[in-house]
């Protein structure tokens, strides 16, 4: 059912710095008592989250002076495409020189480039964040994968969960591999999800789900799949003959 | 005249009729939805596949109706690319594609998940009215809402739904207000708040003031919301509760330790290691990040609120304090005792509750801080003595999903929506009135979202939908074991962690098949010392000092009561085969199975780190339970990540001859 939705994916939302309300807004509330010259950001990027919904961890960046002093009390004012909405828009550093807000997705899956912007003295300084908002199927993936696959398929260790990526003789690719990835069709895809390596002639170490998962969880993984691939996934224009 | 001339006057009426015939077509034409049908029209026109786009358009009104849900949904009257595959690069509303779900549209419709008016014909009128009993359409991070109606079990596709059904159970909501299912169940707290009956013997009266000050000054984590109390009703409830508590016998009694050497210094810190404290409770870092479990209390600052006998008492036997407390009983040795409660008495701030100096309780603040106590409803969570606690004592939020707008005070500038009120109530209940009760908790936003989701659910459709979509919560069962073993596993509180016959916590392996699963050698062993099986995991079963005959009791109930009936230990491979087996059971491992890659069965050449080590597994496990594993591991234990891989009996056999043969060279486990 609806096995394209994917291509929804295709839809890179391009931020436009001065083309948002939000920030602008509340922003004459707020008095900076300061000015920073360069802009960095701290944690909250590369997110994924679903669509509609707001980001797990709030999105911090830092102000900083031509020295790299962190900047307490400038104005940091955040912007992204329309749908996106963060509270607050606007906010002023604290005293360790970071902005807080939390971001809230817009509702069409794709990914949501998001800019933080400080006037500075003669310009503003701008940095840029990726989140990626995933519709329900692909959220379904993204939660299967944290199950299934990311142990290995996820060089990254987390608190919970060590990482078996430097175990594995043949190293399996990251789902955000596009540049590899994106040129596998669906089809592939599913055969070594559901047959293991050797379905390809790949490597063993990659074993068969086909018995464990579903046709629509795997459907759902593949969705997941192309949604974080990196370059973003572009599928090979609409194809009529499938169902 | 005009009628003077009945030419004329026919001839004026007929018009009169044709215009009148004419108004419901020329209504329909300058219609919004007209509008969007010829606006869909032209956007297929240049596709490539228009002429089947085109065939599937349907004009007019287009409806569904399902007399049993309660749905007359007009919707796709405009959005005519609901079900159209093809549309999926197309991001104009009203004509996108809709996402992927589990459900057919047709059989659903729209508003079950979407609210606003199904049967609508104008944008405003579907999307934004808030008459009375009418509501707007719901923002997409509410959706999950839908699902929890007719779905009560947690579904992979609604994690928000699901984390916000556990917030009302580990926040204590549902201890104040009550949650009636349409199954006739209520939802109950998890959160296990602790008794106050012997609080005295526990903590302080400054140490309680500080805490009803501001219970996430203390600890980040707490889930107790902050009531914004003053100064001096504080310090009434301290007060009161202090002298309402009743000494234990036991809390106060010192522990006597027959060594008097100094202990090591990090003694302390290496037994709160080895005991696994931290896969329950956790500690704030340096760098502010809270790490450890979240079962038990943050001990970043245990040394302010515990005293020293108390914590005692408590690391001697937490059950005689708390017989429901989720803590084990650890048996631990007297100078175990001392080295790890001076330990945890030195997680403490100087500068915590520093300000802090009660003068003397009289009776007249004891008697308010009793009044008090009553009315914000204490003891609907804590056990006081004296408090009775209060019977509904929150408004019933079983149907809070459905509330019409025309009852709800909104605040000023507020939006009139559902979840709008409902967001704001759980995230500033105080600014709805001064005299409201209810507290302040502490809560992100993606948590008040997740709490939202769950609220939402409880509409009055939930209680209605025909009982075929109705999907029943999986609750756990009140299964206890029996006998000697069943006190024991109680009071090494197995199911703080273990699951068994549908009881328990998942954070350590089901063991509900256990008796068949392994070997009582094994057993004995790994509960005298417990090893680490899965390399990679940092939560690990604790060492409970046991005596030879509580371990044996436990082993033998164990070994013949968690038995399997699909494992029949008479017919499965022998624990010893041919050489030839075993080494056609090896290469399949290493490679058509490429075991190696999740598991190590040679620790000089395999690495893999995902499940566990198999380089002992013929000392632990059963044939019968790895042959039987080996051909379907979710046949046994549901859920569990290794796949399915559809093994030939004859593989199989080979397989489970080859791990039979990996035995626990060295014997280190009946040594130690």
């Amino acid at each position: 059912m609806m096995r394209r939705s994917n291509v929804c994916l295709m839809f890179l939302i391009v931020a436009t710095a001065a083309g948002c309300k939000h920030g602008a807004a509340t922003s004459p509330v707020l008095k900076a008592t300061a000015v920073g010259t360069a802009i960095v950001a701290s944690s909250g990027g590369q997110q994924i989250g679903e669509t509609g919904t707001a980001l797990k961890d709030p999105l911090v960046v830092q102000v900083n002076d031509d020295h790299g002093t962190a900047v307490p009390g400038a104005l940091v004012e955040f912007r992204g495409p329309a749908g996106v909405h963060f509270d607050p828009p606007a906010v002023l550093t604290d005293s360790s020189g970071q902005a807080t807000t939390t971001v809230m997705l817009g509702t069409i899956a794709g990914r949501y480039q998001i800019s933080a912007v400080t006037p500075g003295k003669s310009k503003s300084a701008v940095i840029q964040v990726v989140e990626t908002a995933l519709g329900y199927q692909q959220a379904v993936g993204y939660i299967l994968a944290e199950k299934y696959c990311d142990r290995c398929h996820d060089p990254e260790s987390s608190a919970e969960r060590v990482s078996n990526y430097d175990n594995l003789e043949v190293k399996p690719h990251p789902f955000t591999e596009g540049n590899i990835l994106n040129k596998m069709s669906d089809a592939d895809l599913v055969a070594i999800i559901q047959h293991g390596g050797p379905a390809l002639s790949r490597s063993a170490l990659m074993p068969p789900y086909g018995n464990t998962l579903s046709a629509a969880n795997l459907r759902a993984l593949i969705a997941f799949i192309r949604a974080v691939a990196d370059p973003p996934y572009q599928p090979a224009g609409t194809v009529y003959a499938q169902k | 005249m005009l009628f003077g001339d009945p030419v004329r006057a026919f001839g004026v009426v007929s018009l009169m009729l044709l215009a009148a015939l004419a108004i419901a077509p020329a209504k329909d034409h300058f219609s919004e939805w007209h509008g969007y049908q010829q606006r869909y029209l032209s956007l297929i026109r240049d596709r490539g596949d228009a002429v089947s786009l085109r065939r599937r358009f349907q004009p007019g009104i287009r409806q569904v109706w399902l007399p049993e849900l309660g749905v007359v949904d007009r919707c796709a009257t405009c959005h005519q690319g609901l079900q159209e595959a093809s549309l999926a690069d197309v991001h104009q509303q009203p004509f996108r594609e809709h996402p992927a779900i589990p459900h057919k549209l047709d059989e659903f419709g729209c508003v079950i998940c979407h609210r606003g008016q199904g049967a609508a014909t104008t944008v405003a009128e579907a999307h934004h009215s808030e008459r009375a009993g009418e509501e707007p359409i719901l923002p997409a991070r509410y959706i999950e809402s839908g699902c929890g109606q007719c779905h009560q079990n947690a579904l992979t596709g609604t994690p928000h739904l699901s984390q916000g059904r556990i917030l009302l159970a580990r926040y204590g909501c549902v201890s104040c207000h009550t949650i009636k299912l349409a199954d006739g169940s209520a939802m109950t707290a998890s959160d296990h708040p602790p008794s106050l009956e012997h609080v005295a013997d526990k903590t302080t009266r400054e140490w309680i003031y500080s805490w009803l000050k501001d219970p996430q000054a203390y600890a980040v984590t707490a889930t107790m919301p902050n009531y914004k109390l003053s100064d001096a009703d504080a310090s009434d409830i301290s007060a009161f509760l202090i002298s309402s508590s009743t000494p234990r016998a036991g809390d106060t009694a010192a522990v006597e330790v027959a060594s008097t050497a100094p202990a090591d210094p990090s003694a302390g810190a290496s037994l709160y290691g080895e005991s696994f404290c931290a896969s329950c409770h956790a500690v704030q870092n340096a760098a502010g990040n809270v790490v450890g479990g979240d079962v038990g209390p943050e001990l970043t600052r245990i040394g302010n609120k515990a005293k020293p006998e108390w914590l005692s008492a408590w690391l001697a036997n937490p059950r005689s304090y708390d017989p429901a407390t989720l803590m084990p009983h650890y048996r631990f040795t007297p100078q175990q005792i001392v080295t790890l409660a001076g330990f945890l008495k030195n997680k403490s701030d100087a500068d915590y509750g520093a300000g802090v100096h009660l003068a003397p309780a009289t009776p007249q603040q004891i008697a308010h801080g009793k009044k008090l106590t009553a009315e914000m409803g204490c003891a609907a969570c804590h056990e006081i003595n004296g408090v009775q606690r209060p019977e509904n004592f929150a408004p019933d939020l079983s149907r809070i999903g459905s509330k019409p707008l025309a009852q709800i005070v909104f605040l000023p500038g507020m939006e009139h929506a559902l979840p709008n009120y409902i967001a704001a109530k759980i995230q500033q209940p105080r600014a709805f009135g001064p005299g409201l009760k209810m507290p302040q908790f502490t809560l992100t936003t993606a948590q008040t979202d997740d709490l939202t989701n769950a609220l939402l659910a409880l509409t009055d459709r939930s209680y209605t939908v025909p009982d075929t979509l109705r999907v029943a919560a999986v609750r756990d069962t009140n299964y206890q074991p029996a006998g000697h073993a069943g006190k024991l596993m109680s009071d090494l509180a197995c199911f703080s962690c273990h699951r068994i016959d549908g009881r328990g916590s998942d954070m350590a392996p089901d063991l509900t098949w256990e008796g068949s699963s392994v070997q009582r050698p094994w057993l004995d062993a790994f509960l005298k010392n417990p090893n680490t099986l899965r390399p990679s995991l940092i939560r690990r079963m604790p060492r409970f000092n046991l005596s030879d005959g509580d371990r044996k009791d436990l082993t033998d109930y164990i070994l013949a009561v968690y038995q399997s009936p699909a494992i029949d230990p008479d017919t499965a491979p022998t624990a010893t085969s041919p050489p030839a087996l075993v080494e056609h059971g090896r290469q399949l491992f290493y490679s058509r199975y490429a075991c190696q890659s999740c598991h190590i069965a040679d620790a000089k050449t395999d690495k893999g780190y995902v499940g566990p080590t198999l380089t002992a597994v013929g000392s632990r496990l059963t044939p019968a339970w790895i042959y039987a594993w080996l051909k379907d591991p979710q046949a046994l234990r549901p859920g569990t990540i290794e796949p399915n891989q559809n093994i030939s009996d004859e593989d199989d056999r080979a397989l489970t001859a080859f791990l039979m043969t990996l035995k626990d060279s060295g014997g280190q486990e009946a040594k130690r």
